[in-house]
């Protein structure tokens, strides 16, 4: 037989028992050819570029995920920031921007689409000045459109305006959004060194280093990983770390595998697969699942940010000699109300803030869907923000920075979100504030790189 | 003495192009693989090779099927086998072999 019973079997048993699935099959689409003399006319261009690209996607992924047998949980499309299509002079015409992109990808069966987002690291322009104060509206008013704003580098230092600015956007648009817990700010995040290649959301945009297209790919499977570690109860740490990588492996095959057979459908060049650990709200499906199933009695406990750094490496190992072309966010997620152990330690208090940004140090994404007490003042939000990027610019690696202020709840009550996107207990937050430090403002220069610490 | 000449055995192919992997799990019974085999006898997809184990109760096979002369397309297919599954009781899946290929090889 061309594979053996235990290979087939193995392989099933992922699909079927342990949730492995390709989470994202992201689009990524350069707009900026689409400038017209009048803005209706650029808006007009890419709608029908966009159209153009992404109507075969959902007919090719069907058909590829029944081929296989795996499920593809979400189709996206990452634009261009939309911010270098902007002059500053638009108005409110971004918001229908935003508004006529919602209903395409609602016509087009597009989960979201990412890339209402600006590069602000070093400064701002006017585009870059009129998408940010459009954010709230636009998250507000739509239910697809995701939107980012990178706010520091490791070569640029840390543009700390625009960070302070942040927290008032995300102030405004959960204000906007009270009725439904502030879900507005779940589709925003704030990096630091964001990867032009993400197929994630909400951070997804398609950067300008890109080409014209591409079919960008992430990939889920902590389940079938946490299912591998209990199998074997009585590893070493160094034995793990190898049952981990042959797992990540087998995983990133596969969306290797799918990826580039949706591109040649497709006709456009294949991007990249994301290693990235995604959970989701289901039982099973967790990356806190996985830090306990090492041994950590709550994830959050002591412990905690030791198994994640060998989680994280492992699966990068594993990953990188699977796929030639690894980018993207490539680590493990830990987003507290997408994760049902990460939400079940936060209520129990094993999970804090603080322990959130340590473990953020050594795996890939930063401080994601967390939940904060909505009278959280604006400067301190944005002082949260500011400690998680230094983590990013000094370290040389991708953080960003999704926090949801909840309007009229308390730390210890509850937020639904609702889907993928799950629910959480909301997170103390330390009372003493950096306001009047994040208030100075400027920017804060790019770290040496020597004399390394 | 004339050197002695080892008999040809067909060399196997490894191409997955138009392999696919049937695996059917369930209770045991008389005639799962007669339905499951002569559906895809039905829709002219040739077994390759065939494996099955009892544990217990349990019944699991594995097929090898090559679909290159098949009447059907792989979601139709499917349909079929699910339909057949369903009225003996067993759970049928129908995967492309290139999934395992990609997995389990380097």
């Amino acid at each position: 037989m061309l594979f053996d019973r235990a290979e087939i079997l193995e392989t099933l048993r992922m699909l079927e028992l342990e949730n492995l699935d390709v989470r994202t099959v992201t689009v990524g689409i350069n707009i900026l050819d689409c400038r017209g003399e009048s803005f209706p006319t650029t808006i007009e261009r890419v709608l029908a570029k966009i159209r153009r690209i992404t109507t075969p996607l959902e007919e090719v992924t069907e058909e590829i995920a029944g081929k296989y047998g795996i499920p593809i949980v979400n189709r996206r499309v990452a634009l261009s920031p939309v911010a270098l299509l902007l002059t500053g002079k638009e108005g409110e015409r971004v918001v229908e921007l935003a508004h006529q992109l919602d209903q395409l990808a609602q016509e087009l069966s597009i989960d979201f689409i990412g890339g209402f987002s600006a590069l602000v690291h070093k400064g701002f322009a006017p585009g870059d000045h009129l998408l940010v104060d459009s954010l709230p509206l636009v998250l507000s008013q739509t239910e697809r459109i995701c939107g980012s704003v990178n706010a520091a580098s490791s070569r640029a230092g840390i543009n700390v305006d625009a960070i302070l600015r942040m927290g008032g956007v995300i102030r405004e648009t959960a204000e906007k959004t009270a009725s439904r817990d502030g879900i507005g700010c779940a589709k925003l995040v704030v990096f630091a060194n964001a990867p032009e290649d993400n197929p994630f959301m909400a951070g997804a945009f398609h950067g300008p280093g890109e080409a014209d297209c591409a079919v960008n790919v992430g990939v889920s499977g902590p389940g079938v990983v946490k299912e591998m570690i209990s199998r074997h109860p009585h590893a070493s740490l160094g034995e793990l770390a190898e049952i981990i990588k042959r797992v990540a492996f087998k995983i990133t095959r596969v969306g290797e595998l799918i990826g580039r057979e949706v591109a040649q459908k497709m006709g456009i060049p294949f991007g990249i697969v994301d290693l990235s650990l995604a959970p989701t709200p289901q039982v099973g499906d967790s990356v806190a699942e996985v830090i306990e199933a090492m041994g950590v009695e709550r994830c959050g406990g002591w412990g905690s940010t030791l198994a994640l750094a060998l989680l994280t490496d492992a699966c990068k190992k594993g990953g990188a000699m699977a796929s030639s072309f690894v980018g993207g966010l490539s680590g493990a997620f830990i987003p507290v109300s997408e994760d049902a152990g990460m939400s079940e330690a936060v209520r129990l208090g094993a999970l804090r803030l603080e322990k959130l940004e340590a473990m953020t140090s050594v795996s890939s994404v930063g401080l994601d869907m967390i939940a904060i007490p909505g009278d959280t003042p604006e400067e301190m939000i944005s002082a949260i923000i500011g400690d998680e990027i230094a983590i990013g610019v000094v370290n040389h690696k991708t953080v960003g920075v999704r926090l949801i202020p909840v309007p009229g709840k308390r730390a210890g009550e509850k937020a639904y979100f609702g889907g993928l996107l799950g629910e959480c207990t909301i997170i103390e937050v330390n009372p003493f504030g950096g306001g009047k430090f994040i208030r100075r403002g400027g920017r804060i220069p790019a770290p040496i790189t020597s004399l390394r610490n | 003495m004339g050197e002695k000449r080892l008999p040809d055995f067909p060399e196997e192919t490894t191409s997955t192009t138009n392999k696919v992997v049937i695996t059917v799990v369930g209770k045991d019974r008389i005639g799962i693989i007669a339905a499951i085999t002569s559906c895809l006898a039905q829709c002219r997809v040739n077994i390759e090779d065939i494996t099955q184990k009892i544990l217990g109760e349990y019944f699991t096979m594995i097929l090898v099927g090559d679909t290159s002369q098949a009447s059907v397309d792989l979601t139709e297919l499917r349909r079929r086998l699910n339909h057949v599954g369903e009225e003996i009781g067993v759970t049928v899946y129908l995967q492309h072999a290139q999934i395992f290929q990609a997995m389990h090889r380097i």
